[in-house]
């Protein structure tokens, strides 16, 4: 099972304001009524868009200025609550590639790592920085490097330094970003140890 | 150098070092569902993969099972298929399967220590986050995604980084009317909802010391929305006494053995811990949230925040938290009308939780116009509740009494919000959304207080509703 290796996304990118984001919000619990992950890309903040809509504003999902976006922009603890799966899995389908915040929850960052989708910490200055050069310029195309840490814009002058636990970037940079082959491969120490265990060899 | 609980289940179950550098830990006993399988499974039989250790999986469904009309088929038929695909899955496997027919179908982190399946020393993985619940009985317990589900089935273990652990004391006496749920609010509250990123919560101190099994879970359940996947106790006689003679604890010479094996698995007196943080109980009041996080709380005589106040990073969530729950920056958070009380979740649906509320509401009945339901954690619990007359006492007062599973908290199920109702809740979280209604609001509290406030109508402080003394008032 061979790995695409991910050393660099480039994209536009789509500001999601707010800290605490969570995954409740970026898909209610009503869509997860599911034995598969299909469809599920369409109800990617489904009540917040709703919520916009009625009030006759446009959520930047639904915004047709951020339609080609690649890279989700948010603020920090992002993707905090539910373990679901079916979050990261949701912003796939909608067409995201990497998610850049100042923070990310534990679970959903584990979540979206195994599917090949980078999260890159970034500091709330530059955030906002990058934030700002996007409401102006939608197009603009930014470049996550994870070999360099950093994101730069191919035509403004703006670099920022971004982070991610090493394990991640190694497991994103050499193809092995999904564990499954990794785990598999040890399936004959995972027996040894068990049964060194008493509770399992009971 | 001492060796912490978490050191010590973490060099036991470690398999290896993989290429990315964590570890891949083996779980000693995996729980499914039915929200979080079906894909899972599903990726086993594309990769060709078979569960190695049916024998240490054990099902149950919880998330979308009504608790009104539960015979199959359910009245959504999503609900239906998803029941339907969960025991397809088990029966092939040959995995345990606690189904609604069997007498202990019940909500996973629930049922698992009614069982006896959750035990000190081990590692225990689900998909669901409030599997750090099980942590209560010392045992490493972690919520997985999808994707780790099936890497659990397919080779009992994950790959996982080792956290640091901070220990959690809380020392002193709770005051009466204070319960373990307002001690994990009053954490949250302190710590932040990320705080404990990174960190496993080892919680301690006399508190702790004197805190039932029970008590213990509610904590340990919340322990997530600190930011802190897994949360444990140190197990001790009062966790040992309350899974002797359980379906699957250990018997006879193996219990002995057992016991021995689990005491040892303590953290050491000179365990070494990355942080230390220290709480007085005295200072615990009875907590509420009034935002949309469940770091948003406050005690009961305190007044709703004005965002403007706060520190400037809690400022814009502040905002919109007011917004949403459409509260009065600087009003009291007493006398907030309510509309719906849910008593149940994995965090308060237990034996204790309703045994405590029914003590105190005998006699007394469920204000006009608020909806009030008691969903009890498990079949277990339900049954006997029904024997000792505490079933009875929600339905005198005008609670209605419903089957078990995970309901209004997080309205998967029938059980949800309609339009902008407000609900007291037991359970954990207060998201938008959260309780099935875009628009919903939701405040969590200890058991006692959804008490009070279905019996008033009205958010309000159950030490007064209830006449329970306070400790200065001798």
């Amino acid at each position: 099972m061979a790995l695409q290796k991910i050393t660099q996304v480039t994209g536009r990118g789509v500001f999601i304001p707010g800290d605490d984001i969570d995954t409740d919000r970026i898909i209610p619990a009503r869509f997860m009524k599911c034995v598969t992950f299909d469809g599920l890309g369409e109800f990617a903040f489904a009540d917040a868009r709703i919520a916009e809509r009625n009030v006759g504003r446009l959520h930047p999902l639904d915004d047709p200025r951020y339609k080609e976006a690649t890279i989700l922009i948010s603020g920090s603890n992002f993707g905090c609550g539910s373990s679901r799966e079916h979050a990261p899995q949701a912003l796939y389908r909608f067409g995201y590639r990497a998610i850049i915040a100042e923070s990310f929850a534990e679970i959903f960052f584990g979540n979206s790592t195994t599917l090949g989708v980078p999260c890159v910490k970034m500091h709330q200055r530059d955030i906002a920085g990058l934030a700002a050069i996007i409401a102006h310029d939608p197009s603009a195309l930014l470049t996550i490097d994870l070999n360099e840490n950093k994101v730069t814009l191919a035509d403004v002058d703006f670099a920022a330094q971004i982070s991610m636990p090493g394990h991640a970037r190694e497991a994103l940079t050499t193809g092995r970003w999904d564990s499954i082959a990794d785990l598999v491969d040890g399936l004959e120490e995972v027996r040894r140890r068990a049964a060194n265990i008493p509770y399992l060899s009971i | 150098m001492g060796k912490t609980l978490l050191d010590k289940v973490w060099e036991e179950h470690s398999v290896r070092t993989l290429p990315d550098g964590r570890t891949q830990l083996l779980i000693g006993t995996h729980l499914i569902h039915e929200v979080t399988s079906p894909q899972a499974f599903g990726m086993l039989r594309d990769l060709g993969l078979k569960v190695l250790y049916p024998h240490r999986t054990y099902a149950t469904v919880d998330h979308i099972v009504p608790t009104d009309q539960r015979t199959e088929p359910f009245s959504d038929p999503l609900a239906d298929a998803m029941v339907k695909e969960l025991r397809r899955n088990c029966a092939e496997n040959g995995i345990t399967f606690f189904d609604l027919t069997s007498g202990n179908q019940g909500i996973v982190h629930i049922v698992g220590p009614e069982q006896g399946i959750t035990q000190p020393g081990t590692t225990i993985a689900c998909g669901d986050s409030h599997t750090s619940t099980h942590g209560a009985f010392g045992a490493i317990a972690f919520g997985i995604g999808t994707s780790q589900v099936r890497d659990v089935l397919a080779t009992q273990t994950m790959a996982i980084g080792k956290p640091k652990v901070r220990r959690i004391n809380v020392n002193g006496t709770l005051s009466p009317g204070v319960y373990a749920k307002d001690v994990i609010l009053h954490i949250i509250r302190r710590l932040g909802v990320n705080g404990g990123l990174g960190f496993a919560y080892e919680y301690g101190g006399s508190t702790f010391d004197a805190f039932t099994q029970e008590e213990r879970m509610t904590v340990c359940n919340m322990s997530i929305e600190g930011g802190a996947r897994v949360g444990y106790v140190n197990p001790d006689e009062t966790t040992f006494q309350y899974l002797e003679g359980r379906p699957y604890s250990p018997k006879g010479a193996a219990w002995e053995a057992a016991v021995k094996r689990w005491k040892n698995s303590a953290s050491d007196k000179n365990a070494v811990y990355d942080d230390i943080v220290d709480f007085s109980a005295r200072e615990i009041l009875p907590t509420v949230t009034w935002g949309i996080n469940p770091g948003q709380a406050i005690f009961i005589d305190e007044m709703i925040p004005n965002p403007a106040l706060l520190p400037e990073k809690e400022q814009a969530t502040a905002r919109e938290a007011i917004e949403h729950m459409k509260l009065k920056p600087g009003a009291p958070l007493r006398g907030t009308k309510i509309d719906v009380a849910f008593l149940g979740s994995c965090t308060n649906g237990r034996l204790s939780d309703l045994q405590e509320v029914a003590k105190h509401i005998r006699g007394r009945k469920v204000a006009q116009g608020v909806k009030a339901i008691v969903v009890p954690g498990s079949q277990g619990v339900s049954a006997i509740a029904e024997k000792m007359g505490i079933a009875e006492i929600f339905r005198e007062a005008g609670f209605e009494w419903r089957g078990a599973g995970c309901s209004m908290c997080l309205g998967m199920n029938p059980d949800k919000l309609l339009g902008d109702q407000l609900c007291a809740s037991s359970s954990n979280r207060n998201f938008k959304g959260r309780q099935g209604s875009p628009t919903g609001r939701t405040m969590l509290m200890s058991p006692l207080m959804v008490a009070a406030a279905a019996l008033t109508g009205e958010v309000c402080d159950a030490r007064n509703i209830f006449s329970i003394s306070f400790p200065d008032k001798a």
